[in-house]
């Protein structure tokens, strides 16, 4: 799960890492009130789950009050790659002497929290990583010993000469390897770290990704889930316990497992139609979610076809097919249907199909290919 | 022959009263897998069908020699279950839960490691070794005793592919399903490792997908020590960046993990990647063929040399 920039700095202030003052507004007239309280130059933040948003307008220099208030009026409503801005945070401005960067992730081939540090900071680090990767450096660390006091210390002895300053980016680092641990992220970053002209160490920008599997006893930060920055439908699809992804194309997709949705969609591809997303309706499925994921794809008015691919293993074919009736009397689709349902309980489950007479396939190209037929693609 | 299980497997399922271990335990036991035990804390001396359940895992192994560990427990409480499977010196366990946090199972990871015991999964469907032994929630109807080898991270993908293979008759040595998540106790590698060295084994089918850098680390070490031939299939090629596609693992995140780079590297060292589960069969086939050749021109090589360093040998011991 994502979330926020001023969610992220709200976790990190709690964790003792300097941020910058600031507070959320959803108003230009609140970015004012907000300016007139710091009674300085401030920034103005759009706040969506995307990277680049300086670059697409989304991130400006306020002078004052009104200015804060013009700026707001141009950022809330702006379009940033397909999202909607509804929040903006207005912080503090800072006279920026240096730019660094901090990052955590989980590093899949070692199985380790890597520690990446840099001192080309406030640019896009995988930029950095593609053409300077000397710029770029790691600490793996051992997961069950920790992060040490010398680790962070060397890795902020990187980025500065001031021992002064080493202190305060050392202790930073060690702050946010605990945050990292603590709230179950995947990722936590801190793209600038800066230094000003009073010689302090702030994090000026702040991003964290949380392990989606932790959030059932992470309640604090699952509350942070904004929804209105997310895909109605993709919303819709988690509450009913569907993973789905929307895509552009015109092919509605009904898999069972992710592997298989995914190959499903490739060949879609191949056979010439476009996916219309990725949903795997998950194992022991019961025929509600069958029902749901068919209304879903049937709210995108780009789905000219629905294809429906079952390998049943736990996932049992005639409570797919159930489900699939059930679908078809309820929401009476004008779209063609086409399925396929092979494995456990296949037999029966052609016996239920008959009650709604859908075209149907028993293998996976045979039904991709059907169902782009049908599409009239 | 077979690899991590055959016919001397003997299992200890990890929360079998619940929902799942309950049905999949007596599933298993019909496939002829040796279950002799669950393991449900609180649930000892009960039965299920006719297993024994014990309430600890140290219970288990002593009163039956169980030797291997299936888990079928719940998120919050699977990495528990694979301490105690672990220090109960199981040394072959396989976590089935999907859901399991990612960095709990870092430090799992490394614990494993030091036991030296081996961890199949989290988030997998488990093994088969067809005719032997079944372990985990693969459908037994599909497969069919024979010498391809086939690893996944993926569970019906993995069906789609074996049920490819069953259809032309060619039959499995072990199915492998090491999971979708990002941290996972055991890799391509280590399976292609396990295959190569099986005598039963004569090809591999590798399915992976988006994510992660292991089918390109796997390229690189069927280069350097796989002799069998190996074929390939990637899903995720229309999957968008920086989405999760069902898996943990499945993401497109800062530019690598995508499928297009994996067939590429896997091509690089001469491993075909099919287009659909279905062109699978037709591609071993190739192989095979191309590998016999291969071997055949080289044989001859070898045997023109062989000639030579006797005749050599000879002419050495005369002068002596």
């Amino acid at each position: 799960m994502k979330i926020h920039e001023y969610q992220a700095k709200q976790i990190f202030a709690a964790a003792g890492i300097v941020v910058p003052e600031g507070d959320i507004a959803t108003t230009p007239v609140e970015a004012y009130n907000l300016a007139v309280k710091y009674n300085k130059p401030v920034m103005v933040k759009s706040q969506v789950h995307v990277g680049g948003r300086g670059k697409a307008g989304g991130i400006k220099y306020a002078e004052n009050a009104e200015a804060a208030k013009i700026l707001a009026t141009q950022i809330l409503g702006m379009d940033i790659k397909g999202l909607t801005v509804k929040k903006v945070l207005v912080t503090v401005a800072e006279d920026i002497i240096s730019e660094s960067y901090v990052g955590i992730i989980l590093d899949r081939a070692s199985k380790k929290p890597v520690i990446m540090v840099s001192s080309a900071g406030g640019v896009d680090i995988e930029e950095v990583a593609a053409k300077t990767p000397e710029k770029i450096f790691k600490l793996f660390v051992d997961p069950v010993e920790g992060l040490k006091a010398f680790q962070a210390r060397n890795l902020a002895y990187k980025l500065y000469r001031d021992i002064n300053q080493v202190r305060k980016a050392a202790d930073i680092i060690m702050k946010l390897y605990k945050t990292f641990w603590e709230s179950d992220a995947s990722l936590v970053e801190i793209n600038p770290l800066i230094t000003n002209t009073a010689s302090d160490v702030i994090a000026l920008d702040a991003k964290m990704n949380i392990d989606d599997n932790c959030l059932y006893r992470q309640p604090d930060i699952s509350a942070m889930r904004d929804l209105d920055a997310e895909d109605p439908a993709e919303v819709k699809a988690r509450e009913a316990d569907l993973s789905f992804v929307k895509l552009d194309g015109s092919i509605g997709c009904i898999v069972n497992g992710a592997g298989l949705a995914m190959a499903t969609m490739d060949l879609v591809k191949r056979y010439g139609g476009e996916p219309a997303n990725f949903l795997d309706i998950g194992g022991s499925s019961n025929p509600q979610k069958v029902v749901d994921a068919v209304d879903i794809i049937l709210s995108d008015s780009n789905v000219k076809a629905i294809l429906i691919n079952i390998f049943g293993g736990i996932t049992r074919c005639d409570d797919v097919a159930n489900g699939i009736v059930e679908a078809v009397k309820q929401l009476q689709p004008e779209v063609p249907i086409v399925v396929r349902l092979t494995g456990t309980n296949e037999k029966e489950a052609a016996k239920i199909l008959k009650k709604v007479k859908l075209p149907s396939e028993d293998t996976l190209d045979k039904v991709v290919k059907k169902t782009i037929e049908l599409a009239g693609i | 022959m077979s690899i991590f299980i055959n016919k001397r497997t003997k299992l200890v399922v990890q929360g079998i009263t619940g929902r799942d271990g309950s049905f999949h335990a007596k599933q298993m036991k019909r496939y002829g897998t040796n279950v002799v035990a669950g393991v449900t804390p609180g649930k000892g001396g009960s039965k299920v069908g006719a297993i024994p359940v014990f309430n600890t895992v140290e219970e288990a192994i002593a009163k039956t020699k169980a030797n291997t560990s299936v888990i079928y427990v719940p998120p919050p409480f699977a990495v528990d279950a694979i301490y105690e499977a672990i220090d109960a010196r199981i040394k072959l366990v396989i976590c089935i839960t999907e859901g399991v946090p990612a960095n709990e199972m870092m430090k799992v990871y490394q614990y494993v490691k030091e036991k030296g015991a081996r961890l199949i999964g989290p988030n997998c469907p488990g093994l088969i070794s067809p005719g032997e032994s079944k372990v985990g929630i693969m459908p037994g109807s599909i497969v069919k005793k024979g010498n391809i080898g086939v690893v996944s991270r993926s569970g019906t993908l993995t069906y789609e592919a074996i049920w490819a293979l069953t259809s032309a008759g060619m039959g499995q040595s072990t199915c492998v399903g090491i999971g979708g998540d990002q941290v996972i106790g055991t890799n391509f590698i280590d399976c292609l490792e396990a295959f190569e060295a099986d005598r039963s084994t004569k090809a591999i089918v590798m399915l992976g997908e988006i994510g992660g850098s292991d089918e390109e680390d796997a390229a690189k070490y069927i280069k350097k020590y796989v002799t069998k031939p190996v074929v390939s299939f990637i899903a995720g090629q229309t999957a968008p960046p920086g989405k999760r596609m069902g898996h943990a693992g499945a993401i497109i995140s800062g530019g690598s993990g995508l499928a297009v780079d994996k067939i590429k590297a896997l091509n690089k060292v001469g491993v075909p990647v099919a287009y659909s589960p279905t062109e699978i069969p037709v591609l071993i086939k190739e192989q095979i063929k191309l590998k016999a050749e291969k071997a055949k021109a080289k044989a001859n090589k070898t045997g023109v040399k062989k000639v030579a360093k006797k005749v050599a040998k000879k002419k050495t011991a005369k002068k002596k």
